[in-house]
């Protein structure tokens, strides 16, 4: 799956890409391969904490259960390539959030494949930019013909805490079934300021607000991980350094 | 203890407070009356520090220092209390968490040593049973999804917990139950009612001032307070109207 030729910022999975630092990477290793057996369940957290590309290609069996939850935060160049691929019945849920400061470039590509009939999948995305920080997220959702009664869902929002931070979303549709739900909400802003100062009227310092409004905010990608304690407190302690 | 002198204030180029001098001495409880769009939120907010709201005249001084240089958080610390005419919902933060965080960083600012998980929870307790709220919503996002009355209450049980020295209370009473109007007033003199306590108390109506018993009434019209008097002011007010008392 890998090309042989450095990716350029033409092709769509590569636009908003930092390719200069991916040449040095490149050729990228052989993406990581999953196979969750028929009713099985998988379960992992990753926390991408220095950098590079990771690439995870993901099968899911009838009735195969799989959650997934990314902390993507650190490292000039850090990016997060999912190749989900969901079978008849099957339910797959995604939370990542990336947190972003000084120059970093950080993205999340998502492939979700609804190959069969009654697959589930969530997928939600929240990202905080400081400085001049990128976030991407880019994710199509696939419904191959026959694969009716397909859920899919992508909640993707960006909060920016400088007027030099960029976020980009796109959620992506490409639907060949009947009967099928999918829906996609994605939105960018800032604090809530209104929020802030009722806050700040209690005793917290304006840093500590809006690190603990930021950490509200970044929970729902967490809610339910296995893991979940551990991926909010890497997380509170890298907003600490944002705000 | 507090001593508002010649305060001038602009919200988004327009001025709003002219001119406005009050002092509240400790252990007195002032009333603020006005008609609507008279500028009382106005002063919370300048009061509180509220971005936005810009000072162009006039000094506040809050136990001899002076409030305005201060930041809202070191408002707060100092022992400013700002109950809100419209609380404000803050997805995904709990209040026990919210609480414990405000009223620890407070008692950093003063050098007072933090409140432990256990030692805050029995105090969180002690002061929700004050207000009759159920501490389960305690444990809820701020503000979040509450009633309109639950929040004026879930309002004065942060109060309650941070126990300010000063507190401006806008509007507390408004969209409270009768039952509430009379927990919330009893729960406003449990917390307030002390000789080295003061409190500036918004409202329209008579029926909060029956339960904390004002020591002064002041009426805010157009920037300024254009009457003050004792008890019977609100009284009058009531009877009368703004136009016939205070025109
Ligand atoms: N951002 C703003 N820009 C311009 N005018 C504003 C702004 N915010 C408030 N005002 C105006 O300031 C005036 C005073 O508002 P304020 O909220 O202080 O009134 P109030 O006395 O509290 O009224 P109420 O009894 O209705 O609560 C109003 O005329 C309001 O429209
Ligand atoms: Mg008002």
């Amino acid at each position: 799956m890998n090309a042989i030729a450095l990716p350029s910022r033409k092709s769509e999975a590569w636009r908003y890409a930092d390719v200069d630092a991916v040449a040095p990477l490149w050729p990228l290793p052989e993406p990581e391969r999953i196979v969750v057996p028929a009713g099985a369940r998988f379960d992992r957290a990753i926390v991408h904490d220095a950098g590079g590309v990771t690439q995870l290609v993901l099968s899911l069996g009838r009735g195969a259960t799989a959650a997934l939850h990314l902390l993507n935060c650190g490292g000039a160049y850090s990016r997060i390539e999912l190749d989900v691929t969901l079978h008849e019945g099957a339910s797959f849920t995604f939370g990542g959030a990336q947190l972003g400061r000084d120059a970093e470039t950080l993205e999340i590509v998502t492939t979700v494949t609804h190959a069969e009939p009654g697959a589930f999948s969530r997928q939600i995305v929240r990202s905080v930019l400081a400085g001049q920080a990128t976030g991407t997220y880019l994710g199509k959702v696939a419904v191959a013909r026959g694969a009716d009664g397909t859920d899919a869902a992508q909640s993707v929002r960006a909060m920016l805490l400088d007027l030099t931070a960029t976020a980009n979303a796109r959620p992506e549709l490409e639907i060949f079934a009947d009967d099928v739900k999918c829906a996609h909400g994605c939105a960018i802003g800032e604090l809530d300021a209104a929020g802030l100062f009722y806050l700040e009227s209690r005793g917290l310092a304006p840093a500590q607000a809006k690190q603990l409004m930021l950490q509200a905010f970044v929970a729902e990608a967490f809610a339910g991980a296995a893991d979940e304690e551990r991926l909010q407190a890497l997380a509170l302690a890298r907003l600490g350094s944002l705000v | 203890m507090l001593q508002i002198e010649h305060l001038s204030a602009t919200v988004g180029g327009k001025t709003i407070l002219k001119g406005i001098t009050l002092a509240v001495n400790a252990g007195e409880i002032h009333a603020i009356m006005g008609p609507n769009g008279a500028g009382k939120s106005t002063l919370g907010y300048v009061l509180g520090g509220r971005p936005g709201y810009e000072v162009t005249g006039g000094s506040v001084s809050f136990d001899g220092q002076d409030l305005l240089s201060k930041e809202p958080h070191a408002r707060a610390a100092a022992g400013l209390f700002l109950g809100f005419q419209y609380p404000v919902e803050i997805p995904g933060v709990s209040n026990v968490q919210f609480l414990r965080e405000a009223l620890n960083a407070q008692r950093r600012a003063r050098g007072e040593e933090p409140l432990s998980g256990g030692e805050f929870l029995r105090l969180a307790r002690e002061k929700a049973a004050l207000l009759r709220m159920d501490m389960e919503m305690l444990k809820r996002p701020v503000n979040v999804g509450f009633s309109g009355g639950e929040k004026k209450r879930a309002e004065m049980v942060q109060m309650g917990i941070l126990d300010p020295r000063f507190a401006v209370l806008d509007e507390t009473d408004s969209g409270l139950d009768i039952d509430a109007l009379r927990i919330v007033g009893e729960g406003i003199n449990a917390i307030m009612r002390k000789p080295d306590k003061g409190v500036l108390l918004i409202t329209h109506y008579q029926r909060l001032l029956d339960y904390v018993k004002p020591d002064r009434v002041h009426v805010l019209a157009h920037g300024r307070i254009v009457k003050s008097g004792g008890p019977e002011l609100a009284l009058l007010l009531e009877e009368q109207g703004y136009e016939a008392v205070a025109a």
